[in-house]
């Protein structure tokens, strides 16, 4: 087994809202390796994109309470200094952010820019940050960039932004990224190219890379393993492969079947019943899915569900994926044994 | 860039003709002229008198001739002779010129380094005690009006602590280009550029602190921070440095505008200065002093304005002009 | 007879220069494009931000002025009809726009945002158009108490779905539906979806289905015209485009889909980059001299590329 190069353990990141805190990433524990693409997948509001944020620590400090532990490099992250955090954010940890057209600063050089974490955690001298600067432009796929490196953000292409974003990741050779929905801003041919340039990316350099995202399709492409989340709790954890065989969890298959481009027909998408509760009216009691899924009986839901290996490596939250179906299966099923009767 | 300050300076051509024309008919709009002006107190002046003077001074003439007479003079330099001085407006603004050019800097230097610390500390801790207090400073000197505030400043420091001189621009009795005569000018410079500044600092420390609300909800200061940047130096170098760059560019605009802006504090403080005369000479209707001294201020607004379009175009990359 | 007819359609913008700022180029938006719309079916308008689907869209309800060409709407061209007479057409063409945030006005109800157009268009009693409204908003599946909630106390597939009663309320005949899903989480996605299928067979609609979303445009169309820099690449029954591509723009684009079979992820990755080697090598073939794309040339029936 690979070494492990993050441990989140049960992370609780709440925010207050009108006096009351509110867990938006609720309990989640995941461990992410040497070399391996982790993604995280779920809708708006299913604590993804906080969750990345506190790995980071980059949540407003006021009005935010994290619990729990996120163990990297022998140390747990939430109980770090601002100091000390700093010393570990942009050098062995870097992010990529999803808007490339707001992630960086509008009044400051490229080339600045990508030198700017090399400042404090790289002893170089100017002429060695731009000799490295430039070399990572050109690893990001830039080629002309003598001129880049000179320029201004708004004078990029939105793709060329992203890869300028991914250069300032990368400035400082990281063992983990943390991707934010980093296609999901551009572009489709835009978005192909960064996906492949990723994947090339961690090929050569084999860092750990945590994928936040709402795309399954880019799951499939990028991921080695997966977890899906919904309304703060991961729902389930499989390898890319059994996740897209054989999905368990009620959620995941339900999301499989409402993408259009997993279908080949014109048959009607799946639509999930209901919408996702906000923090304040989220029934934190018994399986959250519950309520979407109002035709499986109360009994086949656990009352406190918990993670289960239903396979070598594969997790799922509450037994209720034993006895799920579709609805709209059913229907059709009904009406065969009626025929045959 | 050379193109772009050419086009600029061209655009102020229409403007400033369409700012004389309006002035001019404001003044001819006025009642009564510097004659009635010049003769209130003299009850033996006769119709024919009057209308004599008023033939000389070309008084009778259609608005467009004395428009044009006076555009092509004011271009010159030559605005005419005032009425109630007995000597030419240009000679006039040029002995008060000085003093309110000198109280203007300096009231725009204050402003610049009471606001700016204020700004920064109000918008980095946004809800602290500090904040607070800036906050409620903001709002008293916004609903504080100019002339009730120095009125106030003449009272506490000159009549009753009597720390500064409360009246004019110097000390008459020395002589000068000596060294007193300097510390004399400085003395009677201090009460009126602390009642504006204090008062004046509003604008812009409601605009930095905004600003910098504004800028620390960015996702590039995210990715700063994400960067390991220190927390003093993503101010430094992210924050301050994009909010304070519009502050920079306002320079030109606001030290211009203070031109014609300090009119209640001169005259309060009785400082021989433009502001001064421009009230004296309305009460006296002094036609052709009032319409030079609106006409030099509306020009240095709008050369200030293109200053600032300049310097603006200068700083900022994205509307940098190839 | 075809529902609507669009011949060598041009939008242009001028780019002003120099010192006088007098026009020195145009930016061509749109470049001449010509497609039919059947009725009833659902024609899809396919490419990248900055190709033109959007602004071509928009000039069929009027609200961007085309510079030359025609769009012949039952026959009429819609360029040339004065103020007037388009107020007819515009009761037969609506659009449903991709914000649902920002394209209701919030401070009207459920209620004024539907019945505006009847408003405009119909002379209803109070009663007549409360009806009407209720009918409308049943129809969408929503229910009849919230016509007097307003915009922001929906979530985004509901008011999504208003757009589409609004839209419904005056029964048009063609839909111009911009990226109507694209603010939306996919299982929202596939409820507008489902919805909008729903509708066209009821209500006998034709779409005009602009989008980037490949996926979206594979499930949703019959037909699919693939647009980029202004023009038209390639013109095809959606079975045509998806499993035969003929441009290599249209091929890069479908390259482009992510792979949903994760085993398959280099493969795809290998195949991209042919096709990035055979738009390098192949450029003359399917750009002329000015890097334009040439005019669509009939391959089949149905199918049309821009090559020489």
């Amino acid at each position: 087994m690979k070494n492990p190069v993050l441990e989140i353990k049960d992370l609780r990141t709440s925010f207050n809202i009108k006096g009351d805190y509110y867990a938006a990433v609720d309990g989640v524990s995941i461990t992410v390796h040497e070399n391996e693409v982790v993604a995280i997948v779920g809708e708006s509001g299913c604590g993804k994109s906080a969750l990345a944020l506190s790995v980071m620590g980059l949540h407003e400090q006021k009005n935010t309470k994290l619990d729990g532990q996120v163990n990297f490099g022998g140390q747990n992250l939430l109980t770090l200094t601002r100091s000390r955090l700093d010393k570990v954010r942009g050098k062995d940890i870097g992010m990529i952010f999803q808007d490339p057209m707001t992630a960086l600063n509008p009044l400051a050089t490229i080339g600045r820019q990508i030198e700017e974490p090399m400042d404090y955690h790289m002893k170089l001298s100017a002429s060695e940050k731009k000799k490295r600067t430039l070399e990572l432009l050109r690893r990001v796929g830039i080629k002309n960039e003598q001129r880049v490196y000179e320029q201004y953000p708004h004078e990029l292409s939105g793709g060329m932004r992203q890869r300028v974003v991914i250069a300032i990741a990368l400035a400082c050779d990281p063992v983990l990224l943390l991707a934010d929905e980093p296609t999901t801003a551009l572009d489709v041919t835009i978005q192909a190219q960064i996906m492949d340039l990723m994947k090339e990316l961690q090929n050569q350099m084999k860092t750990g890379i945590i994928l936040i995202t709402h795309d399954l399709g880019v799951v499939a492409e990028m991921a080695d393993r997966v977890v899906v989340m919904y309304a703060g709790e991961v729902v389930e954890i499989a390898d890319v492969k059994e996740l897209f065989e054989n999905p368990l969890h009620p959620y995941t298959r339900s999301l499989l079947n409402s993408i259009p481009s997993n279908m080949e027909s014109k048959e009607k998408l799946h639509v999930i019943d209901g919408i996702v509760p906000s923090l304040q009216n989220l029934d934190r009691n018994g399986c959250r899915f519950a309520p979407r899924i109002a035709w499986i009986p109360q009994e086949d839901h656990e009352e406190t569900p918990e993670m289960h290996e239903a396979a070598p490596n594969h997790f799922v939250r509450c037994s209720c994926y034993k006895t799920f179906y579709f609805p709209e299966d059913r229907v059709g099923e009904r009406e065969y044994v009626a025929t045959n009767s | 860039m050379l193109k772009f300050i050419l086009r600029r300076t061209l655009l102020m051509i229409p403007q400033l003709i369409l700012l004389s024309l309006v002035i001019f008919m404001l003044a001819k709009a006025m009642p009564g002229d510097a004659i009635t002006g010049a003769f209130m107190g003299n009850p033996d002046a006769t119709p024919e008198q009057i209308e004599k003077i008023r033939e000389k001074f070309g008084l009778n003439d259609p608005w467009y001739v004395q428009y044009g007479r006076w555009l092509g003079k004011a271009v010159q330099g030559d605005f005419g002779m005032s009425y109630t001085h007995q000597q030419p407006v240009t000679t006039l603004i040029a002995g008060r010129v000085e003093n309110t050019v000198l109280l203007s800097l300096f009231t725009a230097i204050m402003i610049y380094l009471i606001a700016i610390p204020l700004g920064i500390i109000a918008g980095r801790w946004t809800d602290s005690w500090a904040d607070k207090l800036i906050v409620t400073y903001n709002y008293v000197a916004f609903a504080t009006p100019t002339f009730v505030f120095a009125l106030l400043m003449l009272f506490v420091f000159a009549f009753v602590l009597g720390w500064f001189p409360y009246t004019g621009s110097v000390d008459i009795k020395i002589e000068s280009g000596t060294w007193a005569y300097m510390v004399s000018r400085a003395e009677h410079l201090v009460l009126p550029v602390m009642s504006g500044a204090i008062i004046g600092t509003v604008g812009t420390i409601q605009y930095l602190r905004n600003d910098i609300i504004d800028q620390k909800t960015k996702e590039y200061i995210k990715t700063a921070r994400a960067k390991g940047v220190p927390e003093g130096r993503v101010y430094s170098r992210h924050i301050l440095r994009n909010s304070l760059l519009p502050i920079a560019a306002f320079l030109g605009y606001e030290i211009t505008g203070l031109i014609g802006g300090s009119v209640f504090i001169e005259t309060i403080f009785s400082y021989q200065g433009l502001g001064q005369l421009f009230i004296q000479s309305i009460n006296l209707r002094d036609f052709t002093v009032v319409t030079a001294l609106v006409l030099i201020s509306g020009t240095a607004v709008v050369v200030g304005t293109m200053l600032s379009d300049i310097i603006l175009s200068l700083v900022d990359p994205r509307i940098r002009i190839e | 007879m075809s529902l609507l007819t669009v011949n060598d359609l041009k939008i242009h913008y001028p780019i002003r220069g120099g010192f006088f700022r007098k026009v020195v180029d145009h930016v061509r938006a749109v470049d001449g494009i010509s497609f039919e719309l059947q009725p009833g079916e659902t024609y899809g308008l396919v490419g990248e931000s900055g190709c033109g689907k959007t602004t071509s869209g928009r000039a069929l309800i009027g609200l961007n002025k085309a510079t030359s060409g025609e769009m012949l709407f039952e026959g009429k061209d819609l360029a040339k009809l004065s103020r007037s007479e388009r107020r007819n057409y515009t009761k037969d063409i609506q659009m449903i726009f991709q914000d649902p945030y920002s394209s209701l006005n919030g401070r009207k109800n459920v209620l004024n945002i539907i019945a505006e157009p009847l408003r405009n268009f119909e002379r209803l009693s109070a009663k007549e158009e409360l009806l009407r409204v209720q009918e409308l908003v049943a129809r969408v599946g929503l229910s009849p108490e919230s016509i007097y909630k307003y915009p922001h106390q929906f979530s985004g597939g509901q008011r999504q779905r208003i757009g589409i009663a609004r839209a419904l309320a005056l029964n048009p005949k063609l839909i111009i539906a911009d990226e109507p899903v694209s603010a939306l989480d996919v299982s929202v996605q596939a409820q507008v979806l489902n919805f909008m299928q729903e509708i066209q067979e009821e209500f006998n609609l034709t779409y005009l289905f602009i989008s980037h979303d490949l996926g979206i445009i594979q499930h949703m169309c019959d037909r699919i015209g693939i647009m980029y820099r202004g023009r038209f690449v390639e013109e095809g029954t959606a079975d045509e485009i998806y499993n035969n591509p003929q441009h290599v723009y249209t091929k890069r684009l479908i390259a482009a889909i992510p792979e949903m079979n994760p085993e398959k992820r280099f493969e795809k990755m290998h195949l991209r980059q042919a096709i990035n080697q055979e738009y390098q090598t192949e450029y003359n073939s399917y750009f002329d001299k000015d890097g334009r794309m040439f005019d669509l040339k009939r391959i089949s029936d149905t199918h049309s590329v821009a090559m020489q």
